[in-house]
């Protein structure tokens, strides 16, 4: 994890040299005078090596320092840790969203092989890849909100709802902690589109996966035995089936965990959701380049401690893979 | 002694040993066509993306209107049968514009798809076939890569670099390779212990030949499934970069960037946003049909 973590650095310095024009100019401002912007780039470490200048980089990235944001004036790393409860509640639910309909998708599909429900359901979750987020983030926004009005729209809450206290950030769980019902009624129903649209993002990933794990172990002699024992089908299908379909699955749950963490930029884009996405849209909006890098180097570090739990969690479950 | 040395007499009896090596071929072919016929939604793919390629190449002779020519008195008409996307803004012809994004989408996709491809096989052959340090150096390079989510990544190269299609494009390419690099790699090390490589080997043919004609070829039908989909999800990358101002500028008819500018209209002109969007998923679902049925008929398991 550290080579990979000290690589992704490497690329986040080069990506940061890659900006055109002067980065001195740029935090000095359009209209500063010369010696200003001199300063500023002696400040900023700017006249010197370039290796120098990585280590001065990287001895701030360990001390937590991504630099401040030019537009909320705010350290960066405290800018993304208020903004990362939103898009972790999003993600969260839009992950378990997509497995508690994806796994059972994925069953129905392996054992009605080549059947209409089988056909459908891959359709289905093939369209869900296919989907733009943001296409279809518009369209329920459109149809549930604008027409019907059926749904609350973009934002976590209503505007008249003061939000919870902030716990662990996650409006849902800081409202069941508060008893907060009115607070807790309304966030729920702000999460319902925006989840959705996600979950739905990543959830033909999951049927694919499922189903052809499903069919490659229901070939499996086991499984023939415990039908030949004369077992229900619902107990082979699920309990000698899925429980060993389900471990090849797990795997795929930190990719998919990569792709919603991509896919929410542009869910939280569209509706107005205040996570770390909207942030960096907005950053890259205004050049903002420090809040930039910073959001990437944050995601990237979420994405690999969980791809690493997973592993763990992998190795735990199937004795057969030791970890090295 | 070094192979691909010629010897007079030699090039007829390769001649003739290539015919007998097409023969099978030929059948395997025709029993691939039946296979495709056996797949009608792999046929429903291959039809979208022939329709796409055709309306791309013709683009310019079969939009009703000139994507971007303005008439601000026509601006924002709901469909109808003049303009059966309806208009933008600005008055120019949505549908007229979805044919001409087609180009742009494809240009994109294969721009990117063929980049990846060439350089990740590439590299991914030399590791699987050297081992050792070389092979260490472009694991953890391409590990690198892979630990960075795409589109966060292609968003902050696109971001650094400034927003133009072709900017993006460079974006897409280099957070694109290194999925091709791990597949072949894994399946570069399969085939380097076969028996038809060692025999190559024994006979002395040289690394590169080694590495191009006798591993690569049965590398490729993994990597031509993962290709025929990734471009669908490389023209869903693109529209979405371009969707947050990161791709192609205003007034190219971009699919991405048109739906962005639909956002603004979508209480009072729905069809601004719906129809590229439409046109985004009905296309990244014909790659992706393509790519499912392609790894069947691929698969060599499931062949016969």
């Amino acid at each position: 994890m550290v080579p990979v973590l000290f690589g992704v650095t490497i690329i986040t310095f080069i990506i940061s040299h890659l900006v055109p024009g002067d980065p001195a100019r740029l935090v000095a401002g359009p209209h500063a005078p010369l010696e200003v912007v001199l300063a500023v780039r002696t400040k900023m470490g700017l006249d010197k090596p370039l290796y120098e200048q990585f280590f001065i980089y990287l001895n701030d990235l360990l001390h937590g320092d991504l630099g401040t944001s030019i537009t909320t004036r705010r350290a960066v790393l405290a800018d993304l840790m208020r903004f990362f409860p939103a898009t972790f509640e999003l993600t969260l639910s839009a992950m378990v969203l997509s497995i508690v309909v994806g796994i059972p998708l994925g069953v129905a599909s392996a054992t009605r092989q080549n059947t209409l429900p089988d056909h459908l359901s891959r359709i289905f979750a093939l369209a869900g890849v296919a989907t733009p987020v943001f296409w279809s983030g518009l369209m329920v926004l459109l149809v549930f909100y604008y027409d019907l009005g059926v749904l609350p729209g973009p934002g976590r809450i209503d505007i008249g709802i003061v939000s919870p206290p902030q716990i662990t950030g996650l409006y849902v769980v800081d409202s069941i902690l508060t008893g907060n019902l009115a607070a807790l009624g309304s966030s729920l129903g702000h999460l319902i589109l925006p989840t959705v649209v996600l979950a739905f993002s990543t959830l033909g990933t999951i049927v694919r996966m499922v189903r052809s794990s499903m069919l490659e172990v229901l070939r499996e002699d086991y499984v023939v035995m415990a039908k030949a024992k004369g077992l229900p089908e619902r107990d082979v299908v699920y309990k000698h089936a899925l429980k060993n379909a389900l471990t090849a699955t797990i795997t795929l749950v930190g990719l998919i965990f990569g792709a919603l963490l991509s896919g929410a930029v542009l869910v939280e884009a569209i509706f107005s959701w205040p996570g770390v996405g909207r942030y960096a849209v907005n950053a890259i909006e205004y050049v903002d380049f420090a809040a930039v890098m910073g959001y990437t180097l944050i995601v990237t570090l979420i994405y690999i401690t969980v791809n690493l739990g997973v592993d763990v969690f992998y190795a735990l479950l199937d004795p057969r893979v030791r970890l090295e | 002694m070094k192979g691909d040395k010629h010897t007079p007499g030699h090039s007829r009896s390769r001649m003739e040993q290539w015919r007998k090596e097409i023969r099978p071929i030929a059948s395997e072919i025709r029993y691939s066509l039946y296979l495709i016929r056996m797949h009608p939604l792999a046929l429903a793919g291959m039809a979208i993306i022939l329709g796409l390629t055709a309306v791309a190449i013709l683009a310019q002779w079969v939009t009703p209107y000139d994507p971007l020519s303005v008439a601000l008195s026509e601006k924002l008409l709901p469909p109808s049968l003049e303009h059966i996307f309806g208009t933008d803004d600005l008055g120019r012809d949505i549908f007229s514009r979805v044919i001409a994004g087609s180009r742009i989408s494809l240009r994109v996709a294969i721009t990117v798809v063929a980049f990846a491809f060439t350089l990740g096989t590439t590299l991914g052959v030399i590791a699987g076939f050297y081992g050792g340090a070389t092979d260490e150096v472009i694991m953890r390079t391409t590990d690198t890569f892979l630990s960075i989510p795409s589109l966060v990544l292609a968003l902050v190269i696109a971001a650094a670099l400034g927003p133009s299609l072709y900017n993006l494009m460079l974006s897409i390419c280099v957070t694109w390779w290194p999925w091709y690099t791990r597949l072949v790699r894994g399946e570069t090390l399969s085939v380097r212990e076969k028996q038809y490589t060692e025999s190559a080997r024994m006979v002395g043919v040289s690394d590169f030949r080694l590495l191009f004609r006798h591993i690569l070829p049965n590398c490729l039908a993994p990597v031509i499934v993962n290709a025929s989909m990734d471009m669908g999800f490389v023209i869903l990358t693109a529209a979405g970069l371009s969707f947050i101002g990161l791709g192609a500028q205003p007034p190219m008819p971009e699919w991405g960037a048109m739906l962005s500018l639909g956002r603004g209209y979508l209480r009072e002109a729905w069809w601004v946003a719906t129809f590229p969007g439409l046109a985004i998923l009905v296309t990244v679902l014909g790659f992706n049909l393509l790519g499912d049925g392609l790894r069947d008929i691929l698969d060599p398991r499931l062949r016969r």
